[in-house]
């Protein structure tokens, strides 16, 4: 971890399961994946999990994180992260699969998988990153866009009655989930906590009690247009008055 | 069903599905992923049934995008794993055959044609000609067996695993409705009791029995034209080369045929009937088959045309194999007679009655 060197200069702590290689990474300035990734990075340090990882990432932004941990990684297509994921599981069920995503590949494209991988309990993990729009496409609505929100298609603000209302991803999973499922929303603007959500979700499918989801509110200042001042209060107020920071479901198996 | 076992040869009475299913517990796959779409339903229910007792694995997903999907996941894991499907189901499948083929993915699938476009008929067809050999964003870099009867589902379901591992292309099976459907005899073997030594699978990513493996990275995304080129002109060398070792066609009296019956599938039974009257009759007449419809026996059908006058291709579509014929013997001055029947049944008669027209 956090090591002083020779001149004293305190080195950036960098999780042993990131690949150092591809660093810095290939986000933008102000991007929350990193802070999300770096959560994942701990969290499988800690619970010493490298060597059964298979870490899977969709289309869009989290694309690039193909070649950001040090295990085994596959980048699929736009939304399928978890049916391929689902499919190793229950090909190999020692390995600790993660699908790693975004609110387009979780929300629309793919949310029929979302939705059945949910249903079925299936045991992955499944980290989303909630950034309000599609990033890699230049900042079009996504389902979590926010009401009145301006976006590439939404210029004058995202309409409800014509668009219809955020989708509320975990709340949507924890009603259909069955027993043994771990649900949480956690933020980049807490990466204490979503880490320790984003442990427990991993231990969850560990355990081999169910399906477990955290969505990981997070930035996006290039297609907002915001400032730092600006990003900060849209991830803290506006994104969490909307979507509530907290777990939905815990594994009932551990509250015993 | 039918109380059989692979042990020692057996002479069977059964469906083509069924035959289907205990082509893939032969072929040794491990785990089958699916969605129910007509004709294939009963490849599932007949697994389901074997799978428990061979100690294999089932999904039932949520869609045809899912089966492809999930069935690459399972593949990925190093576990012969395959799917089934047809006409709608078929076209959702090609989502996955595109990664497969970009990231030289050893996937089954098996393709039990129904009519088309659309829902169409829950029938029959060669419609899906086209769209398994093609479908896609790309090069057609994939093996596709097209099926007669029941004893090649059996034979080539088995051969479909051992090309898929050893050449990491994705691989079809495409038989259709009538060979899904209808009961036939033939013969279940195991295929370690041929001899026939068949393809070890290996893991492509979380091979948890290799705790200390260096970490792979996998990926479908390319940041140039010039990066992607490369790729796609290592896997088009490698297709290539891989098509001379799997390309296969069947051909009778080519060699003095004015007329040479061209067909595909289980309407190459009515052709080789047909050829059989017909040459009875005297008359000088030549049958060619392509077993694979990708890679395509071009070569060779070209040298069986050398002598011809005609090429009479019958088909239960509208242009779909005489498009990949025309493309392969181009040059060639012989004059084609279609017989495009889209979604419809050929029978033996039916050719001789078109053959005796010209």
């Amino acid at each position: 971890m956090q090591e002083l060197t020779e001149n004293n200069v305190l080195q950036p702590a960098i999780p042993s399961s990131w690949d150092e290689a591809t660093k810095p990474h290939k986000f933008c300035p102000g991007c929350g994946h990193g802070i999300i990734l770096k959560c994942l990075g701990e969290a499988i340090d800690e619970l010493g999990i490298k060597d059964k990882m298979v870490f899977g990432c969709d289309i869009g932004c989290s694309l690039l994180a193909w070649d950001f941990f040090d295990v085994d990684s596959v980048q699929t297509h736009h939304g399928r992260t978890t049916p391929v994921i689902t499919g190793m599981k229950r090909a190999n069920t020692d390995i600790i699969g993660v699908a790693y995503m975004g609110d387009g590949g979780g929300y629309a494209i793919g949310s029929q998988h979302l939705f059945n991988a949910a249903v079925r309990g299936e045991k992955i993990t499944i980290i989303l990153c909630n950034n309000c729009n599609y990033g890699m496409t230049g900042g079009q609505m996504a389902p979590t866009t926010l009401p009145g929100m301006k976006t590439e298609t939404t210029p004058y603000g995202r309409d409800v009655e014509q668009t219809g209302h955020p989708t509320k991803g975990p709340e949507m999973v924890a009603a259909v989930a069955p027993e043994g499922a771990y649900i949480a929303r956690g933020t980049i603007s807490n990466p204490r906590q979503l880490k320790g959500f984003i442990k427990k979700a991993l231990q969850n499918q560990m355990e081999g009690n169910g399906i477990s989801f955290v969505e990981c509110l997070s930035s996006c200042p290039t297609n907002w247009r915001t400032n730092a001042k600006q990003t900060w209060e849209f991830v803290e107020k506006d994104m969490a008055e909307y979507f509530k920071v907290g777990e939905l479901r815990t594994s009932q198996a551990k509250e015993g | 069903m039918a109380e059989v076992s692979l042990k020692g040869e057996q002479r069977v009475f059964m469906t083509g599905n069924e035959v289907c299913a205990w082509a893939a517990v032969a072929a040794k796959a491990d785990i089958m992923y699916g969605y129910p779409i007509t004709p294939q339903n009963e490849i599932m229910h007949y697994w389901t049934r074997l799978a428990p007792k061979h100690g294999k694995r089932f999904l039932q997903t949520e869609d045809e995008i899912s089966a492809g999907f999930t069935t690459l996941g399972g593949v990925m894991s190093g576990r012969k794993a395959f799917t089934a499907t047809a006409g709608p189901g078929n076209v959702l499948m090609q989502e996955s055959a595109g990664m497969a083929e970009m990231m030289r993915i050893p996937i089954v699938y098996i393709i039990q044609q129904r009519g088309g476009p659309s829902t169409a008929t829950v029938i029959y067809a060669q419609q899906e000609t086209t769209l398994t050999t093609f479908g896609g964003n790309g090069e057609g870099h994939r093996i596709v067996y097209s099926t007669a009867n029941h004893q090649e589902l059996f034979d080539y379901t088995i051969k479909a695993f051992d090309a898929a591992w050893t050449y990491r292309f994705p691989t079809f099976v495409l038989g259709d409705g009538y060979q899904a459907k209808m009961r036939e005899p033939l013969t279940l073997y195991d295929p370690d009791e041929r001899g026939l030594e068949l393809v070890k699978p290996q893991a492509m990513l979380g091979d948890t029995e290799k705790p200390e493996r260096e970490s792979k990275h996998l990926r479908n995304t390319y940041n140039t034209e010039d990066e992607l080129y490369e790729v796609v002109m290592k896997n088009q060398h490698d297709w290539d080369k891989m098509a001379k070792e799997v390309v296969e066609w069947d051909a009778k009296g080519c060699e003095d045929a004015d007329i040479i019956l061209l067909t595909h599938g289980i309407v190459s039974r009515a052709a080789l009937t047909a050829y059989n009257q017909l040459r009875a009759q005297g008359k000088k007449v030549g049958y060619f088959r392509p077993i694979t419809v990708r890679p395509f026996p071009g070569e060779q059908l070209k040298d069986a045309c050398k002598g011809a006058k005609k090429l009479f291709v019958a088909e239960s579509a509208y242009g779909q194999l005489m498009k990949l014929v025309q493309h392969e013997i181009f040059g060639s001055t012989i004059e084609i007679v279609p017989m495009l029947r889209p979604g419809v049944g050929i029978t033996t008669e039916e050719i001789i009655e078109e053959y005796n027209k010209l």
